[in-house]
């Protein structure tokens, strides 16, 4: 009997540490919302998914680099990620020395974050499911009309350094999301479907002669300026573009 | 017995403790570094560690070596499309790899077939551009067509396009990926695109040159615009 008992800690102290390993998802309940800019009916459609509660850590980045080691910063291919990738750390396998493990993991490419996800069986989200949670406070789901949320974000914007604090530090979210606002810019699978140039020579809402059926998509809010940052950012983007303020988290489909 | 049951779960915590643990400290591998003055008051010269400069006093930053190009075992460069490993469907229903495009000189565009507004006259751009490449040349080329709508655009439906545009010689192929693989080839090209309804899609206008390994040459971004460059280019790699 006795055996059975200590055998069973042993166990549930083993599947919660694996668990930890794999980092928390929660559910995120779908809907329709209107996003900054949309498809041609304004409206968008999210179906229920998981997304992590937080971003990527260094130290869970790490553990992805030591295993697959095409990741590492001595071998990555330059068609994946410029100059910049993991530029901070010591050496391939170790990081800097004022960078925390549970910080997030920043100077990664879109490439890199892709094949994270992929490698844990998970996905970037999209623009429009990361702008789905990210529109949440503490208490509502959709805060955006709230000037104090805007706010807070754009304060948060004029910020140094954010990416060096720790991942939980920013406010829980009506999802139980932690740090969409207030730590690093994030990837989206799609951040390629922002049809803004985000080159000051050329930035005008559409431009027509680059992009096809661009004047079908507009922006819908126009006082939503963090949201436009946002935008702006994803649209500036390149894939292999490594950037010390920008990392990721994933997300999963629920299977049904 | 006991002996047992106690190493057991001693060997049990022990996988436990280890199978997080990510803060091991490893031996670093000391990467070469060089360091010079961002003033360059000493010309060219080179520091083998970190210091301030001994003329204007400011740090010294590390610089890169510039390297030679980089080939791995397979023969593939480094900022080759043909590391992208994905899987394509071609018109003729063929399954392939943009590394079997390889050692001919490709010309690429993103577009999708039931596209109203700016694919014909992309097409047309494509069209152009071939028109002026030389009898001679044609056979070093190909002409890569990649739909951003691998729903829609089955292989059948890629061949029926090529035929009604008069695109369906040996130099053209139409490519069917995946929604992941077509938004990472579209990454590769610094193509943007979004859909905007079931059949509809807002996307850059951008035709790309590769050389026969695989490595972007020239973007040529815009409709109807000058294809002098872009002919220049393709002339230049297919000589």
């Amino acid at each position: 009997m006795k055996t059975v008992l200590r055998l069973t800690i042993c166990l549930l102290i083993f599947s919660m540490n694996t668990a930890n390993c794999q980092s928390k998802m929660v559910t995120i309940k779908g809907g329709t919302y209107i996003p900054l800019y949309g498809r041609d009916s304004m409206q968008v459609t999210i179906t229920d998914f998981q997304m992590d509660v937080y971003p990527i850590t260094n130290a869970q980045y790490l553990e992805f680099v030591k295993k697959y080691p095409k990741w590492k910063r001595s071998q990555v291919k330059k068609l994946f990620a410029d100059d910049n990738y993991l530029i901070n750390w010591k050496s391939d396998t170790s990081l800097g020395d004022n960078q925390s493990l549970n910080a997030p993991i920043t100077n990664v490419s879109w490439f890199a974050a892709n094949d994270y996800c992929e490698c844990q069986g998970k996905r970037l989200p999209t623009v429009d499911e990361w702008e789905y949670v990210a529109m949440a406070n503490e208490t509502m789901p959709d805060a955006r009309t709230l000037e104090t949320f805007n706010e807070y974000i754009l304060g948060w914007y004029e910020k140094p350094k954010t990416f060096n604090n720790d991942i939980g530090s920013t406010f829980k979210n009506y999802w139980n999301v932690y740090d969409l606002h207030g730590l690093v810019w994030e990837w989206t699978s799609d951040f390629n479907s922002v049809l803004i140039s985000g080159e000051s020579r050329k930035d005008v809402d559409k431009d027509s002669n680059l992009f096809c059926g661009s004047a079908a998509v507009g922006a819908t809010d126009l006082m939503n300026y963090a949201a436009f940052m946002r935008y702006a950012i994803r649209g500036s983007l390149k894939a292999k573009y490594s950037m010390k303020n920008l990392g990721f988290r994933c997300v999963q489909d629920i299977n049904k | 017995m006991k002996h047992f049951k106690i190493l057991f779960s001693v060997f049990l915590m022990v996988i436990t403790l280890s199978s997080c643990n990510s803060n091991k400290s490893e031996k670093i591998n000391d990467e070469l570094a060089v360091y010079q003055c961002p003033m360059m008051c000493e010309g060219d010269k080179t520091y083998e560690e970190a210091g301030s400069c001994p003329i204007c006093k400011m740090d010294l930053q590390s610089i890169e070596i510039q390297e030679e190009k980089v080939i791995d075992e397979n023969g593939i460069s480094d900022e080759s499309i043909f590391n992208l490993t994905s899987k394509w469907n071609t018109e003729e229903g063929k399954e392939i790899q943009l590394e079997d495009l390889k050692g001919k000189t490709l010309v690429m565009v993103m577009i999708y077939t039931t596209c109203k507004a700016a694919c014909p006259r992309l097409v047309a751009d494509m069209r152009n551009i071939e028109a002026k490449i030389p009898d001679s040349s044609l056979d070093d080329l190909r002409f890569v067509l990649v739909s951003i709508d691998p729903i829609n655009d089955t292989p059948e439906r890629l061949k029926a396009f090529a035929i009604e545009n008069f695109m369906d010689g040996e130099q053209w192929t139409f490519l069917q990926g995946t929604e992941s693989s077509v938004r990472e080839f579209a990454n590769v090209l610094a193509v943007k695109y979004k859909q905007i309804s079931p059949l509809d899609f807002s996307h850059s206008n951008i035709i790309s040159v590769f050389n026969t390994e695989g490595e972007l040459m020239h973007q040529q971004e815009g409709l109807g615009v000058d294809n002098k460059e872009t002919i220049e280019t393709i002339l230049q790699l297919t000589q």
